[in-house]
């Protein structure tokens, strides 16, 4: 029998990697503690538990952490195997959805930064080179309803988490990313059709709110 | 069905002997090919139209990019014979996170080290050797990261030994003298031949350094 205390998860609501391991915890249906975090005032326990990195989400299992979003969320598919698998089974299946899942973590974070972060040209490039990275996604989704194909999955919840700071983003950077990429946009909804997504997935302006005030912590303009 | 595997690489990638590795460990035969990465070949651009770099894994005819994909893609489906990943989810998370942390710090770290100089080098060569402590610790008293034969973090990391002259002479470093731990380690994983015949000479790496240096306008 689990009970809350077994599983914890050290997060931050408006973290897009946090929600990556609250939407496997969900489609687990497992119960778990959250510790919501303050990210400019870190806590003990979670530089105990991520002394490595002291970053978010940080799952804890029966104790033991397992720090960075995307093996949680592997860990999660192997502990809780008997339902909702979110990793293929097949072996060639299993490295292409890696593969896109990676290729999600080391683009699209960075991207979407050089869009809130930058001014003038460097925010252009950026803006580009964010709206190719969602188009070269929607190439690959295809006409498949999710990533994973009927079924929605490990690239799904590897990517799905970033609609969340899209409306940010878009202001910020004054474009539209539905007029560009209107494929990603009905895969997110279809995504948002989920309980375990539409729970997770924090309101869009308060994360609009939440990045001008982390933009002026860190002294961006 | 024929098992046919062909592996595009570059000799002095550690990304690229990261999957040699793996391969060597699993007894499989395969079709290696050197790449000339400033003249790519089609077939690299055909099987790696996303990111265009080396290793990549050709298993009867399709793809795996990013070395430590096909490092586990290996361990899947040769999964009769010498485990690279533990069997243990927990301990599978954990071999996970420190293959990441390799992937994350030592070569950037260690390029600030043989491409800057001044205060930048000099954070370069903190930041590098701060992270190989941080792997002796992890390594504890073991004699590899995988326990008692080499595993993912080992397969992981040691190719970045060959690296060690160059890092030690465009640093002014002395990895032994820091990190005698880590040097007793990687030496171990030489004495497996799945690891000395993946990893090339120090020298010729070295060597392919001072070339790449004067390319890009470094002295």
């Amino acid at each position: 029998m689990e009970n809350n205390n077994e599983v914890v998860l050290l997060d931050l609501w408006a973290s897009m990697f946090g929600m990556r391991v609250r939407i496997a915890l969900a489609e687990k249906g497992i119960k778990y503690e959250y510790i919501e975090q303050d990210i400019w005032n870190k806590s003990d326990l979670l530089l105990q538990m991520n002394p490595v990195q002291k970053k978010v989400p940080v799952l804890i299992h029966k104790g033991k952490p397992i720090c960075e979003s995307l093996i949680a969320v592997q860990y999660i598919d192997e502990v809780w195997n008997d339902r909702s698998p979110l990793l293929p089974s097949d072996p060639y299946a299993k490295s292409q959805a890696r593969f896109w899942a990676d290729y999600v973590d080391k683009k699209i974070y960075d991207l979407a930064k050089k869009v809130w972060a930058r001014k003038g040209e460097e925010q252009e490039a950026g803006k580009k080179e964010f709206i190719e990275a969602l188009q070269l996604l929607e190439a690959e989704l295809g006409d498949k309803p999710f990533f994973g194909g009927d079924k929605f999955g490990f690239v799904d919840i590897s990517l799905v988490t970033f609609y969340s700071w899209f409306y940010a983003v878009e202001t910020i950077g004054n474009f539209s990313i539905e007029s560009e990429c209107p494929k990603f946009i009905s895969w997110a909804k279809r995504c948002l059709q989920k309980e375990s997504v539409s729970s997770t997935l924090p309101n869009s302006e308060r994360v609009y709110e939440f990045l001008l005030d982390a933009k002026k912590r860190l002294g961006i303009e | 069905m024929a098992n046919e595997v062909t592996l595009l690489d570059f000799w002095p990638s550690p990304f690229g002997m990261r999957v040699r590795i793996a391969l060597a460990e699993k007894g499989i035969k395969y079709e290696y090919k050197d790449e000339d990465l400033r003249n790519k070949s089609p077939l690299l651009l055909k099987m790696n139209p996303v990111h265009k770099k080396i290793p990549v894994l050709i298993h009867n005819g399709k793809p795996i990019c990013e070395s430590l994909i096909a490092v586990q893609y290996i361990d899947e489906v040769w999964s009769d014979r010498s485990p690279l990943l533990p069997s243990d989810p927990y301990q599978r998370s954990q071999a996970r996170f420190w293959a990441d942390f390799v992937d994350k710090k030592i070569y950037d770290a260690g390029r600030k080290v043989w491409t800057t100089k001044g205060e930048e080098q000099e954070a370069g060569k903190k930041e590098f050797l701060d992270a190989l402590k941080l792997l002796e610790e992890q390594l504890g008293d073991k004699p590899y990261f995988g326990g008692d034969n080499i595993g993912y973090v080992d397969v992981s990391l040691v190719p970045f030994y060959s690296w060690f002259k160059a890092y030690e002479t465009f640093g002014n470093i002395n990895i032994e003298k820091e990190c005698p731990k880590f040097i007793a380690w990687a030496k171990r994983c030489l004495q497996k031949e799945s690891v000395s015949k993946s990893l090339p000479d120090q020298d010729k790496v070295y060597g392919f350094i001072v070339e790449m240096r004067k390319k890009i306008g470094l002295e």
